[in-house]
């Protein structure tokens, strides 16, 4: 009898992006919006938490 | 005239001396003892692990630098401590023994008025048989080490393009060892590279860890929000391995390498072991090894230092259980209890315990994450502690004005995915604090809204601009101490 393979073990249960977030992980444009929003935030915790 | 001695030049002891020298007026002196001649931006070496930069672009020689800001540098391993002097000195002093040049091996005495001890640690490779570079594993900790991994995976990649199946395995090589984040991030840089090289179909990779759970990295994982979800560390870490086609093994303690193979105990007793073509395995940490000795030159090690070697500060040792862990028992000034004038920065603290739950197998063998202090809070540790021994110098204040407990600083840690300007990526994780703070934070241990956790290129852009920052700023060149930690 076949057994399923992509079930009962742990790297089975994740979830893995599709396509869309795929592409807007290196989509130029929207990359260079979130740089400055993560840096936004980084900077916010570097100033908070250096006393 | 005072005289600030650091030992080490990592990014902690660095960091120190260069504000040292910045805060202090020029009569007074600061010298840095430290056995490399480098100073390395470690985060980088992980591309240099992968063939993605040259081990010159991530190191540069210090006499240079020291020699313009006119700090006294001793290429040399500072051996003991001596903070009440002796018969033969009145000042409290360091005894070291030079690494290099003519003077190898002659020892040398230097007094001061402030210590800070920055040692970093000791690569405790021996507590692993059959650990590290010329045993049976790689490692990226150093950027020798990395180059060394980097000649050896090079092999592995050239065998998987002429088609063979090669198997990788990287991860922890010891129950009690930290870093998990160094070692995640080489493990996403090979399979990045393979899948460029179009070979990844040809290699099984294996990530082994002493985490209770994925996501751990030390501070007992986190949650962040994501997509209109809080979702804990856990996933997001276990997401980005799937992605990649990357297997895991976890709770796993590595208690010995023979060629070709890792032997690891898992948290419920069972022993296992794994094949590997190529291995690279971070090991426990220990304290530099510098002994204390006092007036009358009897060994005081054990007044300043743990028995794991690291050094006692403002912290709270008392033993507790994981439930009365408190932000409260992390210390502020990383100021020794003992001596006033003696500090330790980075990781040549001694933390009071642990971030993670510590955890042993059924057998009592330790398998859960020692707690990292690498990185940001190694910065800022560093310029606190200079900014206090200074004011003290200076304007004579007895009382420290400037505090970094990791308990109240947030880190941001970016894990690179793969290099590239268009092709790069990394996951940007922020928290704050380092420390979960329950009392205060009681749903998450953490202010939620400061986390955040995204994979993109956006986050190379980062990891690759912060590397060139930091250069900088370790080179001083213009406005360098505009570059926050």
């Amino acid at each position: 009898m076949k057994t399923n393979p992509k079930v009962y073990y742990e790297e089975a249960y994740p979830p893995v992006p599709l396509g869309f977030v795929r592409f807007m992980r290196k989509f130029f444009l929207w990359q260079l919006f979130r740089f400055f929003v993560l840096n936004y935030k980084v900077m916010r915790i570097v100033a908070y938490g250096h006393s | 005239m005072a005289r600030v001695v650091v030992l080490g030049a990592g990014i902690s002891g660095h960091t120190a001396a260069a504000f040292l020298r910045k805060k202090l007026s020029k009569k007074h002196e600061v010298v840095v003892i430290s056995p490399s001649a480098y100073y390395e931006w470690i985060p980088s070496n992980i591309w240099v692990g992968v063939g993605r930069m040259k081990q010159k672009q991530v190191r540069f020689k210090l006499d240079k630098v020291y020699k313009r800001w006119k700090i006294q540098f001793h290429q040399a391993k500072a051996i003991s401590i001596h903070p009440e002097g002796n018969a033969e000195h009145k000042k409290a002093f360091v005894k070291s023994v030079y690494s290099t040049g003519d003077q190898q091996g002659q020892e040398f005495v230097v007094e001061y008025d402030y210590l800070i001890n920055a040692t970093g640690p000791k690569l405790n490779f021996e507590a692993t048989e059959g650990l590290g570079p010329g045993k049976n594993s790689h490692s990226v900790c150093s950027s020798s080490h990395a180059v060394e991994s980097w000649n050896a995976l090079k092999q592995i990649f050239e065998a998987a393009e002429r088609g063979e199946h090669k198997k990788i395995l990287v991860g922890t090589g010891h129950g009690s060892a930290t870093c998990q984040g160094a070692a995640f991030e080489y493990t996403l840089n090979i399979a990045a590279e393979a899948k460029r090289r179009k070979i990844l179909d040809k290699l099984d990779i294996t990530w082994i860890t002493n985490e209770y759970e994925l996501g751990d990295f030390g501070m007992g994982g986190a949650y962040i929000k994501q997509n209109g979800y809080v979702v804990p560390t856990k996933v997001f870490t276990e997401s980005i391995l799937a992605e990649f086609g990357i297997k895991w093994i976890k709770r796993a303690g590595v208690y010995k390498l023979e060629p070709g193979v890792a032997h690891f105990e898992l948290l419920d007793g069972t022993k296992d072991s794994i094949e590997f073509d190529f291995s690279m395995l971070i090991p426990a940490f220990a304290g530099s090894g510098i002994t204390a000795f006092g007036k009358d030159d009897e060994d005081i090690t054990a007044k300043l230092f743990m028995s794991n070697g690291f050094m006692k500060v403002d912290a709270d040792y008392t033993p507790k259980e994981f439930e009365e862990y408190s932000v409260e028992d992390w210390p502020e000034t990383y100021q020794s209890p003992e001596y006033e004038n003696i500090f330790a920065i980075g990781i040549a603290f001694a933390p009071p315990h642990p971030i993670s739950k510590p955890m042993k197998s059924v057998n009592g063998t330790p398998i859960s994450p020692a707690p990292p202090r690498t990185g940001m809070p190694s910065g800022v540790t560093g310029k606190t502690t200079a900014l206090n021994i200074a004011a003290k110098i200076e304007y004579n204040r007895s009382e420290i004005a400037h505090k970094a407990s990791m308990g109240r600083m947030g880190a941001a840690c970016i894990v690179s995915a793969g290099y590239g300007l268009f092709n790069g990526m990394a996951a940007t994780m922020t928290v704050n604090p380092i420390v979960p703070d329950w009392e205060n934070y009681p749903k998450y241990g953490r202010k939620i809204n400061y986390t955040v956790g995204e994979m993109g290129l956006a986050g190379h852009w980062m990891k690759l601009s912060l590397h060139y920052m930091f250069l900088h700023k370790a080179k001083g060149y213009p406005f360098w101490w505009l570059i926050p930690e």
